[in-house]
């Protein structure tokens, strides 16, 4: 039997008044878009400011793709040796690549090249930087918990697709500084076990520097990665429109409903208008701030190098790590494993990268969590992992810093030597550090919010009573706040199982359950709970009292 | 009562002319008798050995033989001896890694006779001519080149300085003029290598030294150039100045809602 599905039914034809009206009706009649973009423009997102970091992101793409696409008019990502006889006077007569030339051109004889140059150079700082304090924001609020692990990894993804379409760019005007960058890189794909030195030659074509890389990492950069990047932020953003955006606790939030504004019209004037801001800053900043003046590092070749050689900021990580790791190798039959380059370059941003992804299942594990959150967790009620977080945060800085030491030890005249022996000491001894003492603050603050429910909030005012007693009076919270507070969730930790089972048998799959049931100790165990109805009835009883009493007192002083 | 007369900064007036006086009158002197001693090398010689035994020789030994504290100077030439005492680094104010430029103890005659003195015991490397530092002929493309090939490496692409080990450092070479760098390149102070003329020819030193002039006209065709130190400061300017200003505008957006 076959299913005969109904037509479309006609819509009921209403004559439209206005010329809009016509337009949309011609459309619709059409896309049948009318209800789809309905419910689009209703979305309803929560407002808060960080929220709109990963608007910075979007937008500095978006700035990326024009200013790029401008650059691809005159850029010639070719490694034919030329002369230059442009107009930049100390680089006359000098040899080099069609690539740098072109960059030159670029920054002094094509009309606005110079800014375009910038403005795409800082617009990409500015989207690293962005997508990285975003990631922060996720990740410090909770916002990765169940059901946006998924868009968790994909923002991941970015991240490593970010850092490395950066350092293409950074790779391409073929100067000083961007063929240093490449010999290191070069040199990290080279330290790869058994297949490092195949691989290098495959993708340089041959020996280091060659002139196939050049246009082939050209492709990947204007083509490959940005095209990866696009899709996935469209399937990122899909993701947050489709399973609402998540919010900080409030009154009237909850984990089934979402407070804020319709995206049209009120949050696309906002976004909008924010769009313009982040353009305008851009250019504001390219207009008045030199970046890369490539002009000043001359063209690359192998022969030479610069003091102060350092990747754009995103990439200083790896070459603080790579300026940390002692001089480590081994002879294995006369092949030689470069420890020196493997741990910092490949092993320790494997393990960082890969902890990254995985952390919400990580999380979820440990914490046996299989809720769905849409309200946002505040940092300090999630002690274990803003701890963590601030950890790796630490860890991380450290590694950053290292990567300028030189320029750290000559502007604050310092011995180089000693700065690597310190930060090789802080990397181990400072994040440990860090996490016992962010979780001491997060477990005072939830103290703090405690006492605030509890006994109101301090008020300043102290009263000295006829007996000689000191009183300061406390006043109840105001109901936002005090919903805030009470929408903290207290997760009880997994208890720890018996290694025998009620006959006293051994039970062969407790230790994975112990494992966990440890780790969820860990994560939970000096959690302060919320006040319970009970006492907060209590302390609402007597804090009453205690302003009833405190009003009286006053009255009695200003009687007499 | 004469006393009560007498205004309050009197005093104060009297010293100011006793010292001024005191002071042109020094100085006039002294400008006078500087050009003297050049004129006259053995007695410039004569002083110079003198000015060694009084204020070197603590160091550097009666004899310019060395000693644990200082290197034989024996052979080093008059440009090495220029270099260091017309920019401050000799005498040493401290031991330390490496002698730091500061304001010069000895005046301009004291150092000619120091270094005519050292010169005088074996031959060295001379302080350059007029002629020798006249580079406005000088290619100045080719003196970067030269100056990416040999000098990038340590004072940078940009000539900002940059840091060798143990807290030794290339300093900068933007205030630097003409006659001091050729002085380093052949004299090869501190940690820097010796370029003697058969490494780099002096018209190579010459366009070294024009290059070195182009990047101190400090022409920054982009705008505020960040110290010229590169990434770093790009990078700490972009969560500061640019990240930061970002921030407070998302902030206002956000709270304008309210």
């Amino acid at each position: 039997m076959s299913t005969t599905e109904e037509s479309i039914q006609a819509p009921a034809q209403a004559t439209p008044v206005t010329k809009g009206g016509a337009v949309a009706a011609y459309i619709d009649d059409r896309l049948a878009s009318a209800s789809f973009t309905k419910r689009l423009l209703d979305k309803v997102f929560p407002d808060h400011w960080s929220f709109m970091l990963g608007e910075i992101a979007l937008y500095s793409f978006i700035i990326l793709l024009l200013s790029g696409t401008y650059l691809t008019l005159w850029f010639n990502p070719s490694m034919t040796e030329i002369i230059y006889n442009g107009s930049y006077v100390p680089l006359k007569g000098v040899k080099m690549s069609e690539a740098y030339s072109s960059t030159l051109a670029i920054s002094f004889d094509v009309r606005g090249g110079l800014l375009m140059r910038q403005i795409h150079h800082w617009a990409a700082l500015f989207f690293v930087a962005a997508v990285s304090v975003h990631l922060l924001r996720v990740f410090f609020t909770g916002a990765f918990r169940k059901p946006r692990e998924i868009n968790w990894v994909i923002g991941t993804l970015l991240l490593v697709l970010a850092l490395l379409e950066g350092f293409a760019g950074y790779s391409l005007p073929d100067d000083l500084l961007s063929g240093t960058g490449l010999r290191i890189a070069e040199g990290i794909i080279q330290a790869i076990p058994l297949v490092g030195t195949y691989v290098a030659m495959f993708l340089f074509g041959g020996e280091f520097p060659g002139t196939d890389f050049m246009p082939r990492l050209y492709s990947i950069h204007i083509l490959l990665i940005p095209g990866i990047l696009l899709g996935l932020i469209t399937v990122h953003l899909i993701m947050v429109f489709y399973q609402k955006h998540t919010q900080f606790p409030g009154p009237g939030r909850t984990e089934s409903n979402v407070v804020g504004f319709r995206l049209f019209p009120i949050y696309m004037a906002k976004a909008g208008g924010f769009f313009f801001v982040v353009f305008g800053i851009t250019v504001l900043i390219a207009a008045l701030v030199t970046i890369n003046p490539v002009w000043m590092y001359g063209p690359y070749t192998p022969s030479q190098v610069t003091a102060g050689s350092q990747p754009d900021w995103y990439i200083g990580w790896l070459d603080g790590a790579v300026r940390l790791t002692p001089n480590w190798e081994t002879n294995i039959l006369g092949h030689t494993l470069s420890w020196n380059i493997l741990i910092p370059a490949l092993i320790v941003p494997g393990i960082m990268f890969t902890a990254l992804g995985l952390y919400p299942w990580i999380e979820a594990w440990a914490t046996g969590d299989k809720r769905e959150h849409h309200l946002l967790d505040r940092p300090r009620n999630a002690p274990t992992r803003t701890a963590l977080g601030v950890m790796s945060l630490v860890f991380y800085m450290i590694l950053v810093i290292s990567g300028g030491n030189d320029i750290i030890a000559v502007a604050f005249n310092l011995s180089i030597n000693q700065i690597t022996w310190g930060f090789r000491f802080l990397l181990f001894v400072a994040p440990p550090l860090a996490f016992v003492v962010t979780k001491r603050i997060c477990l005072g603050l939830q103290r703090s919010d405690n006492n605030k429910l509890l006994h109101g909030y301090e008020t300043g005012r102290i009263l000295r009573l006829p007996s000689g007693e000191f009183l300061e009076i406390h006043e109840p919270i105001g109901e936002a706040e005090r919903a805030k507070l009470l929408a903290k969730a207290d997760v009880i930790p997994l208890e720890l199982p018996s290694a025998v089972d009620g006959n006293g048998v051994r039970n062969p799959k407790a230790a994975k359950s112990i494992a966990r049931a440890k780790l969820s100790q860990w994560f939970y165990s000096d959690v302060i709970p919320t006040p319970t109805d009970e006492e907060l009835r209590e302390a609402a009883h007597h804090a009453e009292h205690e302003l009833h009493q405190a009003q009286s007192h006053l009255k009695e002083i200003e009687s007499h | 009562m004469a006393l009560n007369r007498r205004h309050p900064a009197a005093l104060f007036a009297v010293l100011v002319v006793g010292l001024g006086t005191t002071g042109a009158a020094y100085a006039a002197v002294s400008a006078q008798t500087a050009p003297k001693a050049a004129v006259n090398t053995e007695t410039q010689v004569e002083q110079g050995k003198q000015l060694f035994l009084e204020g070197c020789s603590s160091c550097h030994g009666l004899a310019a033989q060395g000693a644990s504290d200082g290197p034989s100077l024996i052979g080093v030439g008059s440009a090495a001896v220029d270099f260091q005492v017309s920019t401050g680094r000799m005498p040493l104010a401290a031991p330390g890694v490496q002698a730091m430029p500061k304001t010069p103890s000895y005046n301009e005659a004291e150092t000619a006779a120091l270094a005519a003195f050292v010169a005088t015991l074996a031959p060295g490397p001379a302080i350059p001519t007029e002629e020798m530092l006249n580079s406005s002929d000088a290619e100045v493309a080719l003196g970067g080149e030269l100056f990416r090939t040999n000098c990038a490496q340590c004072h940078g692409a940009t000539a900002v300085g940059g840091a060798l080990s143990q807290g030794r450092v290339a300093p900068s070479l933007m205030g630097s003029d003409a006659k001091t760098i050729y002085e380093a390149m052949v004299s090869g102070p501190q940690s820097m290598p010796v370029f003697s003329n058969s490494t780099l020819s002096i018209e190579d030193k010459q366009g070294i030294i024009r290059y070195i002039e182009e990047l101190q006209k400090n022409e920054s065709p982009g705008g505020f150039s960040l110290g010229r130190l590169g990434p770093v400061t790009e990078g700490l300017f972009i969560f500061i100045a640019g990240l930061g200003a970002l921030i407070v505008a998302a902030v206002w957006i956000g709270a304008k809602a309210k």
